[in-house]
């Protein structure tokens, strides 16, 4: 299982699209490209998740753990997702209200 | 069909969960009136639980396993996720800060019980110094609010 992880850059932002399935074993991946976005500079990242087929715990906490490494530069990580399977983890677990949640990439790097 | 059991053993590597959650969602479709929505709901509630497994066995190489056990039951599908590993209290898990308090982007895990616990219409955990028992059971839509009886 692999997971595919894509960057462009959009006004000024890094726009992080990722494919296929976030869990135990390919979070820790999807965590390392998030840090080395962080390191080089770039500190206002959005994470399109419409690529996404599952995300479970692990993924969230990359998630959570991404914006409080980006925070910690005066940065912001936002999503773009539409999927009600993949919100709904976001909804029960309270991080609609931590997320900006987008419907498209458009959205998100709006100025 | 009804009433079919289907185990699968998994190496304690995190690797398997998705061979977990291919079993369960083919079980869930060919074998329950489930729809979609609720499929995957149960995927990610067996994925918490196989990744709680694998981490209680605290090794990424660990030779230990992990046994899902799906029961299609009449009116009912349960899964059971069992460890060997030194078990857990989940009464003893931390709560989480309030989401809008700054502190909660401290907690980048421990919301897998919460999640599973949200996600499936029953689950029970049995814990001890020789393992732990994640049991999941989703009732057929049409048979909440007839008593769940049978099966």
């Amino acid at each position: 299982m692999e997971l595919g992880l894509d960057v462009t850059e959009r006004n000024g932002y890094a726009v992080l699209a990722v494919f296929g399935e976030v869990d135990v074993y390919t979070a820790p991946h999807f965590r390392e490209r998030l840090i080395e976005l962080v390191s080089e500079g770039k500190h206002q990242i959005v994470v399109d998740l419409e690529g996404v087929d599952f995300l479970d715990s692990t993924g969230l906490g990359v998630l959570v753990g991404g914006l409080k490494r980006l925070r910690s530069h005066d940065g912001d990580l936002s999503l773009v997702c539409t999927q009600s399977r993949i919100l709904k983890v976001f909804e029960i677990t309270g991080l609609t209200k931590v997320f900006a949640i987008h419907d498209s990439v458009d959205a998100a790097v709006a100025p | 069909m009804a009433g079919q059991v289907v185990e699968l053993e998994i190496p304690a590597r995190a690797e398997f969960v998705s061979l977990a959650r291919l079993l369960v969602s083919a079980m869930a479709s060919s074998d329950t009136l489930l729809p979609d929505d609720r499929i995957d709901d149960l995927k990610i509630a067996v994925s918490e639980a196989c990744t709680n497994a694998i981490e209680a066995y605290g090794g990424v190489d660990s030779v230990e396993r992990v046994l899902v056990r799906c029961h299609a039951h009449d009116n009912r599908l349960e899964v059971d996720v069992e460890d060997r590993a030194d078990g857990f209290d989940p009464s003893a898990l931390p709560d989480h800060p309030p989401v809008t308090d700054p502190d909660r982007l401290k907690f980048e895990r421990g919301l897998g019980i919460p999640l599973i616990r949200a996600l499936v219409d029953e689950v029970e955990f049995s814990s001890s110094g020789g393992g732990t028992a994640v049991r999941i059971v989703m009732w057929h839509s049409d048979s909440i609010g007839n008593g769940r009886v049978g099966g």
